[in-house]
């Protein structure tokens, strides 16, 4: 640190500030979403008879809103005080920053009304209705120009890693949200795919598989190469493995959707291709997580004392373990007995609470303050008590969902000795009942978590005593 | 596939795992410029990267993973019409009929194709046929009064005929109660088992045209009275009198074909069993416009062996005492 040069730049962080805010928000909101869906798995009378409660329609909700309120909010407060600070620029082009803030709320309040109506595309990840995949569009579009425009106007000669990641997941979410989204229109709430049959399935599975991989993956590994370097006050550990697996990782991912669709009506050919590839994409998977946590090396007792870096070191190995976990389930045979399981939806889960949430609470931890300009988060204590709910949580959660859906698909394959199915679908469903309470509890532990964190943040924006010294300089 | 669209998938598929290699050899060699386990020159935001080398571990399974890729794209089909080595595919696809299919199978077996379905049912046929084979030699009526036999009976049952007759096997509107012991085309072990193997087709015409308003509901009202409920006299009467053609089927004193030995599968009128509702609006609405009920056979589907323990299954359900 002591070798950084003294800057006079002023980084826009209004934008940033909005966005870290609505990080915190939208993650209460869309888990609290969850709990309840999960909740009414077990005690179905919670939906009070009332449509727009039920499962149904509240679960697109729960996942947008943890996507694309949460994950896509923590990605743009993170990706513009990244670009900034590591191209050594104010961003390019304010206002248009401010414009994908507040567009990119409007489309969060218009699946927030929608959803629960009812309106739907039909397609997992991508429910919204044209009118607003077309907002999505150019708030996107808007985004690009920001980020690129930053990049460009850079005062260094070296692109940093992490925006090679962030530029990554911006140019592929584009492409797969166009294409994904390509419908005929019948009126403003209802439209159809120009896609049909098994290509529409696949469309919908490469854009399905790549709001993973580019979104959920590549955007989170852009936040990790500066929060957790950062943190650790370590160097990255190897920028030569950093080259190769954003690569591969970029080469590798586009083509893995075809593992969501084994043993359908897609051709043998596209299964076959789509899983050699997810399972050579184990590889470069591990490649960011060993960067990230070899990051550490020569700071482990750090961990100790430092929950946010606790925090974004668990994230690393969640991500470790659920890109080996994806890929083995990517693998037809396995696939045979994991898939239309729980055991998909504790996968998503080990990824999405494990990886992309810690690694954005550990990165808001660090981030709310500087841009608020004060020393450090109100409470670390907090934190620390934030870390283990939120671990107890998620550990919870995933135990839950592998036991219920490995027990699933070895219910639903045996026989009995004349080859008829032992069990019925319902037989399995009361066996999973025990878990859906452990993973309601799970949920409980996640949110109570979060209202910590909403407290804390609270605590921290509102407090007067400015930090030690300006945040810009601060570096 | 036509051939543009086959080498297309080629061209994107190859040089993505080309690259991996030469990502991968590239990167073992220390060209930064400065020496390893040192920090690069790129220095930002007081972040700085190591040079430090790739994990050997890591490198190792990259390369592993990358060969195993080749191997299993040159053994299964992936590479657009390429059909791999191993000959292998999920299934006959395109088949539309069980001749279509069985055709297929034969000639996926002379060409020496590997298709899976057909090996998994065969392997089935291998592992499950004996216990179906062992069944099919003892009489039904033994089987009717097995305990081992019925498990599998009812689960054949509930996986082919409750969609229409129910899990209980009492019927709907429409398909028939099997446990009230009355039959449409006989309840022996026979006349059961023909049922099942070769399905039925039963057709009562619609007599609107023929009988019109009047004569609908004397009709109406005498097929009420067979069932000794009470109607307008005098149209019973007028109903009865007209009953002759309706006798064809269901014999002159309506009970049935069965009772006459008739092959028609017409129901007994006068026992109070309705198979498509008893009221006289229900009835009305029968003999205006007919009915045409359908049993599908599963003789192609199930097999004989498989008929044989259903067949027993059935008979059992009507006759719950074993009075042999």
């Amino acid at each position: 640190m002591s070798q950084t040069k003294p800057l006079n730049v002023e980084y826009n962080y209004s934008v940033v500030r909005l966005f870290a805010i609505t990080t915190v928000l939208w993650g209460i909101v869309g888990m609290v979403v969850g709990v309840l869906i999960a909740a009414q798995l077990y005690w179905p009378a919670l939906n009070f008879d009332t449509p727009w409660l039920t499962y149904s329609r509240l679960r697109p909700l729960h996942t947008n809103a943890v996507i694309f309120a949460f994950g896509t909010s923590a990605l743009f407060a993170t990706c513009y005080y990244v670009v900034q600070r590591t191209c050594q620029v104010r961003l390019f082009a304010e206002k248009l920053a401010m414009f994908t803030f507040w567009g990119w709320q409007a489309v969060i309040v218009a699946a927030a009304i929608t959803l629960p109506m009812g309106l739907s595309q039909s397609k997992e990840y991508a429910e919204l209705e044209w009118p607003i995949d077309i907002l999505i569009t150019i708030v996107w579009v808007s985004f690009a120009i920001v980020f690129f425009g930053t990049l460009i106007k850079r005062k260094t000669s070296h692109i940093y890693v992490a925006n090679w990641f962030y530029g990554g997941f911006i140019i592929t979410v584009a492409a797969l949200h166009i294409v994904n989204s390509m419908v005929i229109p019948l009126h403003l709430g209802k439209s159809y795919s120009i896609y049909a049959g098994a290509v529409d399935a696949m469309v919908q599975w490469w854009y399905g598989h790549n709001a993973v991989g580019f979104l959920l993956t590549a955007g989170f590994l852009g936040m990790m190469y500066y929060f957790v370097p950062k943190q650790a006050g370590r160097p990255v550990y190897s920028y030569r493995l950093s080259i190769v697996h954003f690569w591969a990782l970029i080469a590798l991912y586009i083509w893995a959707g075809p593992h969501h669709l084994h043993y359908t009506a897609l051709p043998d050919w596209t299964q076959s291709l789509g899983m050699v590839m997810s399972v050579v994409l184990f590889v470069p998977s591990w490649g960011g997580m060993i960067n990230g946590i070899m990051t550490l090396s020569g700071a482990w007792h750090k961990l100790k004392t430092d929950p946010i870096l606790r925090f974004l070191i668990v994230s690393l190995s969640f991500y470790g373990m659920s890109t080996f976990e994806g890929p083995m389930m990517a693998i037809k045979s396995v696939n045979a007995l994991s898939h239309y399981t729980d055991w998909t939806v504790g996968h998503v889960h080990s990824g999405a609470l494990g990886w992309v949430a810690m690694i954005s609470i550990g990165a808001m931890y660090h981030l709310i303050p500087a841009v608020y300009n004060k020393d450090g988060m109100y409470s670390l204590k907090l934190i620390n008590t934030h870390f283990w709910l939120h671990t107890i949580g998620v550990v919870l959660y995933i135990v839950a969902m592998w036991i219920s859906g490995i027990m699933q698909g070895m219910m639903w394959r045996a026989v009995n000795t004349d080859g008829t199915l032992t069990y019925s679908f319902v037989q399995s469903l009361e066996a999973s009942m025990p878990f859906y309470l452990m993973r309601f509890i799970g949920g409980v532990f996640v949110v109570a978590g979060m209202l910590l964190m909403a407290y804390n943040v609270y605590k921290t924006v509102s407090s007067k005593t400015p930090a030690a010294q300006p945040a810009a300089a601060a570096a | 596939m036509s051939s543009f669209w086959n080498l297309w998938i080629w061209v994107l598929t190859i040089p993505v795992l080309v690259l991996c290699v030469v990502l991968l050899v590239w990167n073992l060699k220390n060209y930064v410029g400065v020496p390893e386990d040192e920090t690069t020159n790129h220095e930002v935001d007081g972040l700085k990267e190591l040079n430090n080398p790739l994990p050997k571990w890591w490198t190792y399974m990259f390369f592993a993973t990358l060969i195993w890729s080749v191997f299993y794209l040159a053994a299964y089909p992936g590479l657009g019409n390429y059909k791999g080595f191993l000959n292998w595919t999920s299934s006959n696809q395109g088949i539309k009929s069980l001749e279509e299919s069985r055709q297929a199978v034969e000639l996926a077996r002379a060409e020496g194709r590997h298709v899976q379905l057909d090996v998994e049912n065969a392997r089935a046929d291998e592992v499950f046929g004996p216990v179906f084979q062992a069944f099919a030699k003892r009489d039904v009526l033994d089987l009717a009064y097995d305990t081992e036999a019925l498990k599998i009976g009812q689960r054949l049952f509930l996986q082919n005929c409750a969609l229409c007759h129910g899990s209980d096997a009492r019927g709907q509107r429409g398909y028939p109660n099997l446990t009230d012991n009355d039959w449409l085309y006989g309840g022996t072990p026979e006349k059961i088992k023909e049922t099942l193997l070769y399905g039925r087709k039963a057709a009562m015409p619609g007599w609107e045209a023929a009988l019109g308003d009047q004569g609908i509901r004397e009709m109406t009202a005498y097929v009420l009275q067979l069932s000794g409920r009470a109607v307008n006299e005098k149209d019973a009467e007028a109903g009865k009198a007209k009953f002759g053609m309706c006798a064809a089927c269901h014999g002159v004193d309506g009970r049935g074909s069965v009772a006459h030995n008739l092959p028609f599968g017409a129901p007994n009128l006068t026992n109070n069993i309705w198979l498509y509702g008893g009221s006289a609006k229900d009835i009305e609405e029968t003999l205006r416009h007919g009915r045409f009920g359908v049993m599908p056979a599963f003789k192609e589907t199930l097999g004989e062996d498989k008929v044989h323990i259903l067949t027993a299954y059935v008979y059992r359900l009507a006759n719950p005492e074993d009075l042999r």
